[in-house]
């Protein structure tokens, strides 16, 4: 039975996003719909809250590997909920001066504004950086001429590399830009790649993509696949 | 909306006039509906066919056909098989697509009786992920295997969850990585990281500007459409087979629009005197 209603309220909202796509003055209904999946999605994570923490105490409690970081992340989730739902150093708003918590719990110089300035942030940028160095290797072990194809995507990115660089525009800067050959100038021929070869391969996806969503939306929504909510043998 | 496409809908749906119909319908949108349409009597005839005994050949797509070797890999060395359905919520399809075929890839899971785990980024996630790999289970005829703490919550946070799901790789070692959503910066980071621990890797996104970097670091890369596509290869059920039918014939006849559009607007440049049909070809593309 909530197998059925599932399917009954998926079809609903289905509906009613493709019909507010198309009809004036249903317009308005698609983003009801997703305002109550944001509603739907904020009481579920409380659900989230609850299975941080039973997993987090499960492993302290079994001293599995990398017990210890189950055990910063409770004390930090358990002292950010804190600062935040008690607003700890939240000023008052101007226009309630006397109301101790009427301040936006993210205000500047509060205790969650600095948990997210000076922890969040740059423990988020740190993890953001070390992509460089996986782009490196990823690069180095892609870019191996190990066949024709290899050979290729290595040449092209050689010169796209040089293209987007000083040292490309140097390099063949002596071609004139108003000659008929400036075409093999590295800005120019990395230009082409990216505006030709690259927007043909990339269009032709999107195209595939864009049939393929169509397809699985189209089953989602009259209830021919519903495999992802377990019930697809 | 063109005034062809209103003139239609007034027909169709017995409006007064086109005024009436123009301030009833969303403009510009023509061209989509009438696409959308074609597509979907495309998909559903076809699924009719196959429910009628229709058999349809598909190409086999390697990553799909190595998920048995990947999952068989990771029971013979006793390790984990690591499941990430993306990083985006239950309202995004590549997501539901992603859980579509954790439902498969877990069922071949518990017919080898290897462990699974599929930490997600999103509380709703969680909860149907429970339901799609716990069924699997159950359909594998081991529902005691199944444990609803394999698929948890870690974070919402972007890189709170990479940083989590890289040191699990690290720690635990999965001999098979699946990646199948929507991934972006992180896709490089995960992806990188089971290719240091040596593990077997599959990967299948439709976010174009995350593709390079899978098929860089995973040995398997659904691109596209054949992400969308692995539920019905993987299922083989009789409707799936018919909508990856459906779906074929539309990028057919596309495929014929792009062509016999490129000829006339070429043409049309060339010689001039052909606005009537390079005008068509335009309105088919919303222009």
């Amino acid at each position: 039975m909530s197998r059925q209603l599932a399917i009954i309220v998926t079809l609903v909202a289905g509906v009613l996003m493709v019909v507010s796509g198309f009809i004036k003055p249903t317009e308005g209904w698609g983003e009801d719909v997703a305002e109550w999946f944001n509603i739907l999605a904020a009481i579920a994570f409380v659900l989230g809250a609850a299975n941080i923490a039973k997993v987090h105490l499960s492993k302290i409690s079994a001293r599995d590997a990398g017990w210890g970081f189950s055990a910063i992340t409770l004390l930090a989730f358990a002292v950010t909920f804190a600062v935040g739902i008690m607003k700890v150093g939240v000023n008052p708003m101007p226009a309630f001066p006397n109301v101790a918590m009427s301040g936006e719990k993210d205000a500047g110089g509060s205790a969650f504004w600095w948990v997210y300035t000076y922890v969040m942030s740059p423990i988020t940028a740190t993890m953001f950086s070390l992509l460089a160095f996986y782009v490196a290797s990823a690069a180095f072990r892609a870019f191996r001429a190990k066949n024709t194809e290899a050979t290729l995507l290595l040449v092209a990115a050689f010169v796209v590399l040089l293209g987007r660089t000083f040292a490309g525009v140097v390099l063949t800067g002596w071609i004139p830009a108003d000659s008929d050959w400036a075409f093999l100038r590295f800005e120019n021929l990395s230009t082409t790649i990216f505006e030709v070869f690259a927007s043909a391969g990339n269009r032709a996806i999107i195209i595939g993509i864009a049939l393929g969503v169509a397809a699985t939306s189209l089953k989602i929504i009259l209830g021919i696949d519903r495999s992802y909510m377990g019930s697809g043998d | 909306m063109t005034s062809a496409t209103a003139s239609i809908m007034v027909s169709i749906l017995g409006m007064a006039d086109e005024a009436s119909a123009e301030s009833f319908f969303v403009s510009g949108r023509g061209a989509l509906f009438g696409w959308l349409a074609i597509i979907s009597v495309f998909v559903l005839v076809s699924i009719v066919m196959a429910r009628g005994g229709k058999v349809f050949k598909v190409r086999p797509i390697a990553g799909l056909s190595a998920v048995d070797e990947a999952v068989g890999r990771a029971t013979e060395m006793g390790r984990p098989v690591l499941f990430i359905p993306g990083i985006q919520d239950m309202d995004n399809v590549q997501t539901i697509a992603g859980l579509t075929i954790l439902s498969r890839v877990g069922k071949t899971t518990a017919d080898y009786d290897a462990q699974i785990e599929v930490p997600v980024s999103r509380s709703l996630v969680m909860t149907a992920g429970r339901e799609a790999l716990g069924a699997s289970f159950l359909a594998a005829g081991r529902p005691d295997s199944f444990n609803e703490d394999q698929v948890y919550y870690v974070t919402d946070e972007q890189f709170g969850y990479t940083a989590y799901v890289s040191g699990l790789m690290v720690r635990k070692k999965p001999a098979a990585c699946f990646y199948m959503g929507q991934f972006f910066a992180e896709s490089l980071i995960l992806s990188e990281t089971g290719n240091s621990i040596g593990a077997i890797q599959i990967a299948g996104t439709a976010e174009t500007s995350q593709l390079p970097f899978f098929v860089a670091a995973c040995d398997y890369t659904l691109i596209g459409e054949e992400f969308f596509a692995a539920s019905a290869y993987l299922s083989g059920e009789p409707d799936q087979m018919g909508s990856l039918r459906g779906q074929d014939l539309s990028k057919a006849l596309v495929g014929a629009v792009l062509v016999l559009g490129v000829v006339a607007m070429t043409a049309g440049a060339l010689v001039g005197g052909l606005d009537g049909v390079t005008g068509f070809f335009q309105s088919l593309v919303g222009g």
